[in-house]
């Protein structure tokens, strides 16, 4: 084990970042021409690191395996974006946006990029606005905020429920922008099946050519992997249907550390799995819970009622209802964070008091918003005796303005009204806070193999506040990666165009055309997704939202049985020459395999609870989570080493300089 | 329920292409569209058959990315959901279903049911952007005021998703419809406006370098329109096409 370096900039913390974007190195525009730089992945932190690297002169090849980077799952992210603008007046500062992160993410992330990351915000928002993008505006024509998880202030913009999509069209265009003019090469319906290392430095990438099945190579001086999260890993979560782990996995196993991949984070309000057949999970925007309020029945008998279909939850009465959160966290209330607003959800469902038939369901009401809302719409118009009715109807319209396509949404997938009976929601999949190492720098343990978004593990802890995933690919996208990378190749400014007949890309192709062909000849009797929901649901069981040791040591020893008959009776059709979405399901599925043993190897590692890691041997008598700074406070970076289970731990140690680490509250 | 399935199965761009019978028996109402294809793509690969292959990503209506023309309506028989937000609930036992894929000349198939839209793109590279760089040294977000009623209807063209179902629908596979929310999105805002007429002219030209038809202003293109973009935004088009051509 060795201990690992983030070299993060000494001095005061406000002045980090600008110390040291003042000294990296640069590189000539007449030299930037002569680089080429490989972009994996167009989300958020895709697009903009992409059109970025190429206005600055590089020649960026972009990669994404939709058919335009316009589709990556950024676009799904619903409630917001957070920036320390304080135009709310509220007391919001670059500190406060700091020290939530910090907060939320209990004490596991690293000071000086949380900081970085709260500094550049306010830019992002510049940024968009510039790009045209349409954010919610109040009657001054001026933009509005509203409030998330975990926080005090409003300090979220939005586009209605549509905030990723607003922000990834904005990237796009960007990036558009760029291949129009011939400063990026967009390679779609490409995906990445292998890093190729020459001489210890990413060179490159092998790229399946999703239509033509051609296997390919590609030469770069360096190679940003923006490829998103695993949560996938689970079969069902909130992520899209092709969100995997392949990118970042092959960097794994080609020398970059996986860092922290037991944190993940469950989001609270998603609609309940209805069925076998269920293909994923329906996030509804954290920005509900603004207005909505969390409640199950206080009484057992009730909630059997409702299970069993003979009980509407509008005739509870309210002294009837136990609105746990409010309860439990009077200071946050509904707004929580997260990890919190999840488990405290399990509890009261584990404890018989769900909803849905499975049980595995609380509420979501709006009847109190509709009810105030309408109260106010009243008296801007002046009606002084509005019936009850009136005002319902009123403060619906206005609860329609703010998040009609999700409700929209529901009731397209459950059939069932929320503006007339509360939501069902229960806790899913949503966000990996794990991911690739990455120093100050955004530079993986490869050299040259940087890692932005999501796909990194930096900056979020063991649990990320609501709206801070738009932020971060953003800024890495935007603002820290297109100068962070300079350092890196101010060195390579003599190397000439990377040769892609070396060896190394040689070998590493042939390694995929063998992998390839092995899975067309397996000739095996079960679907690749068969084997995705064994091992979705063995994460879920005993990686999810508790774990404890005995049942993390089943799991990896149940993923490995899992793997061998994987690899024995797994049955690709088509051919590798041609479209074949089930031969890349197959590939991605491969590498799930692999990345549940670590995930549950880094679970076990972990004697703490922290963030969205719950060990059930570790809680306060509360409850709630307990965390372990004396020996845990460490960012856990695995080695892969030939096999997932013989990975080998490294260690970050987390010096908190400027914050005080202390048990997180929000009573 | 149990359904008859008429899909078309395509080999690849330059192979004729027929319509296969399949049936999908047990189908509950809670599944969507797409996972009653799963199921039966399941089955099929267990019998050692070619799947369907049709695109699809999020599953959320938001990506864009599922395209299916489901009873000869794009995005089946619901008004204002995508096709991976159709449930089976809006389909009866015993019903035969025809699946195709957007046809048009500018979305070459890929395979069976999934189609090529990158001319999509290459119409937004053609001008759908605001030429500013990406320093993050621009204005304060908050130096121009827009009026509400404004940065509502650019907010409402701009929730465009680019799925393609407007031109699959045209009976002139068109694509006004997708290249007036964008122009409308940028003409609304005040970032758009210095290259608003270089922007339209550019990209009508691209629309028709695609092969898209003309507009004849039939409507069905809004009709059929997950995300619901107006008629307005062709008006709006044809107006900023005008003031280009006469400025």
């Amino acid at each position: 084990m060795s201990k690992l370096n983030a070299q993060s900039p000494a001095g005061p913390l406000e002045q980090k970042w600008s110390n040291h974007k003042g000294h990296i190195r640069l590189v000539s525009p007449a030299n930037k021409m002569r680089i080429d730089v490989i972009v994996v992945g167009t989300g958020l932190a895709g697009a903009s690191a992409a059109a970025s690297l190429a206005e600055m002169g590089y020649n960026v090849k972009a990669f994404a395996f939709q058919d335009s980077p316009r589709r990556a799952h950024s676009i799904a992210a619903q409630g917001g974006i957070n920036a320390a603008k304080n135009y709310m007046n509220d007391g919001d500062s670059v500190y406060r946006l700091f020290y939530d992160t910090i907060k939320g993410g209990d004490y596991r992330a690293r000071e000086a990029n949380v900081y970085r990351l709260a500094e550049v915000s306010a830019s992002i928002i510049d940024q968009c606005v510039a790009q045209g993008v349409p954010f919610a505006r109040d009657y001054g024509g001026l933009l509005d905020n509203r409030s998330f998880g975990g926080v005090q202030v409003s300090r979220t913009f939005y586009a209605k429920g549509q905030t990723g999509q607003q922000l990834l069209l904005g990237a796009y265009s960007a990036i558009s922008r760029q291949i129009a003019k011939g400063k990026v090469t967009m390679y779609s319906r490409h995906e990445m099946v292998d890093l190729v290392v020459v001489d210890g430095k990413a060179r490159g990438i092998i790229a399946r050519n999703m239509v033509t099945g051609e296997v390919e190579r590609h030469g770069a001086h360096a190679v940003v992997l923006c490829t998103g999260g695993y949560g996938n890993v689970f079969f069902l979560s909130t992520n899209a249907m092709g969100s995997n782990v392949t990118a970042a996995w092959k960097a794994h196993k080609r020398g970059a550390f996986m860092s922290n991949p037991c944190y993940t984070q469950i989001h609270p309000t998603c609609i309940p799995v209805s069925g076998h057949h269920q293909s994923k999970l329906t996030l509804m925007s954290e920005s509900l819970r603004n207005d909505g309020r969390i409640w199950v029945p206080k009484k057992k008998e009730d909630a059997e009622a409702i299970r069993a279909g003979k009980l509407k939850p509008t005739q509870l009465k309210e002294e009837d209802r136990d609105y746990y959160l409010e309860r439990r966290y009077p200071a946050f209330g509904n707004l929580v964070p997260r990890d919190i607003a999840s488990r405290a959800a399990k509890e009261r469902c584990d404890a018989g008091f769900g909803v849905n038939k499975t049980g595995e369901a609380v509420y979501l009401d709006f009847a109190s918003a509709i009810e105030r809302y309408g109260k106010t719409e009243a008296n801007l118009k002046g009606l002084k005796n509005a019936s009850k009715e009136e005002i319902i109807s009123l403060g619906k319209k206005v609860v329609e303005k703010q998040y009609g396509n999700l409700f929209d949404m529901y009731k397209q997938i459950t059939a069932d009204n929320p503006y007339e009976t509360p939501m069902m929601i229960y806790p899913a999949v949503h966000y990996t806070m794990g991911g690739l190492w990455v120093d100050y720098n955004l530079m993986t343990t490869v050299p040259g193999c940087f890692a932005a978004g999501e796909a990194n593990f930096s900056d979020h802890g063991a649990n990320r506040l609501g709206a801070s995933a738009l932020m971060q690919g953003l800024a890495d996208g935007y603002f820290v990666l297109p100068y962070t990378i300079g350092e890196y190749l101010a060195d390579d400014i003599r190397t000439p165009k990377i040769d892609t007949n070396h060896p190394a890309f040689e070998a590493a192709e042939k390694e995929v055309k063998d992998r390839i062909s092995f899975f067309l000849n397996n000739k095996g009797t079960k679907t690749v997704d068969h084997y995705h929901r064994l091992l979705g649901k063995l994460m879920w069981d005993y990686c999810g939202m508790a774990r404890n040791k005995e049942g993390l040591e089943y799991a990896i020893s149940e993923i490995r049985k899992l793997r061998d008959d994987f690899y024995q009776n797994v049955r690709v059709p088509g051919k590798a020459d041609r479209y074949n979405p089930e031969l890349d399901k197959a590939g991605r599925v491969a590498d799930f395999l692999e990345l549940g043993e670590l995930m549950c190897m880094d679970a076990l590692n972990r004697n703490e609870s922290c963030g969205g890691h719950f060990r059930e041997e570790f809680q306060t008598e509360e409850g709630e989570a307990l965390r372990d700074d004396a020996n845990y406070a460490y960012v856990a970076a695995w080695e892969f080493q030939g096999d997932p289970g013989k990975a080998v731990l490294h260690k970050e140690e987390l010096n908190y300089e400027f914050v005080k680490m202390q048990q997180r509250s929000y009573k | 329920m149990n359904l008859k399935l008429k899909i078309w199965r395509q080999e690849g761009p330059n192979d004729q292409g027929r319509m296969v019978d399949y049936q999908a028996n047990n189908v509950s109402d809670d599944m969507s569209f797409l996972e009653m294809l799963d199921v039966l793509n399941e089955e099929l690969i267990e019998k050692g058959d070619d799947p369907i292959a049709f695109d699809h990503d999020c599953r959320e209506g938001i990506c864009g990315m599922c395209s299916l023309f489901i009873n000869g309506e794009a995005h089946g028989p619901v008004k204002g959901v995508t096709t991976c937000q159709l449930h089976m609930r809006s389909f009866k036992d015993g019903e035969t279903i025809f699946i195709e894929p957007w046809r048009a000349k500018a979305f070459p198939v890929v395979k069976d049911l999934a189609v090529n839209r990158s001319a999509f793109d290459r119409i937004i590279q053609a001008g759908g952007y605001v030429s500013v760089n990406t320093s993050g040294n621009t204005l304060d977000a908050n130096a121009i005021a827009i009026p509400k009623p404004d940065a509502d209807k650019a907010f409402d063209a701009a929730t465009c998703i680019g799925c393609g179902a407007c031109v699959a629908t045209c009976k002139n596979a068109s694509a006004t419809l997708f290249l007036s929310a964008k122009v409308s999105q940028l003409a609304l805002l005040p970032q758009g406006q210095v290259e608003r007429k270089e922007r339209v002219t550019k990209m009508l030209h691209q629309m028709d370098e695609e092969g898209f038809g003309a507009c004849t202003n039939t409507g069905a293109c809004f009709v059929q329109c997950p995300k619901g973009i107006s008629l307005e935004n062709i008006a709006r088009l044809n107006s900023e096409f005008r003031n280009a051509l006469l400025s």
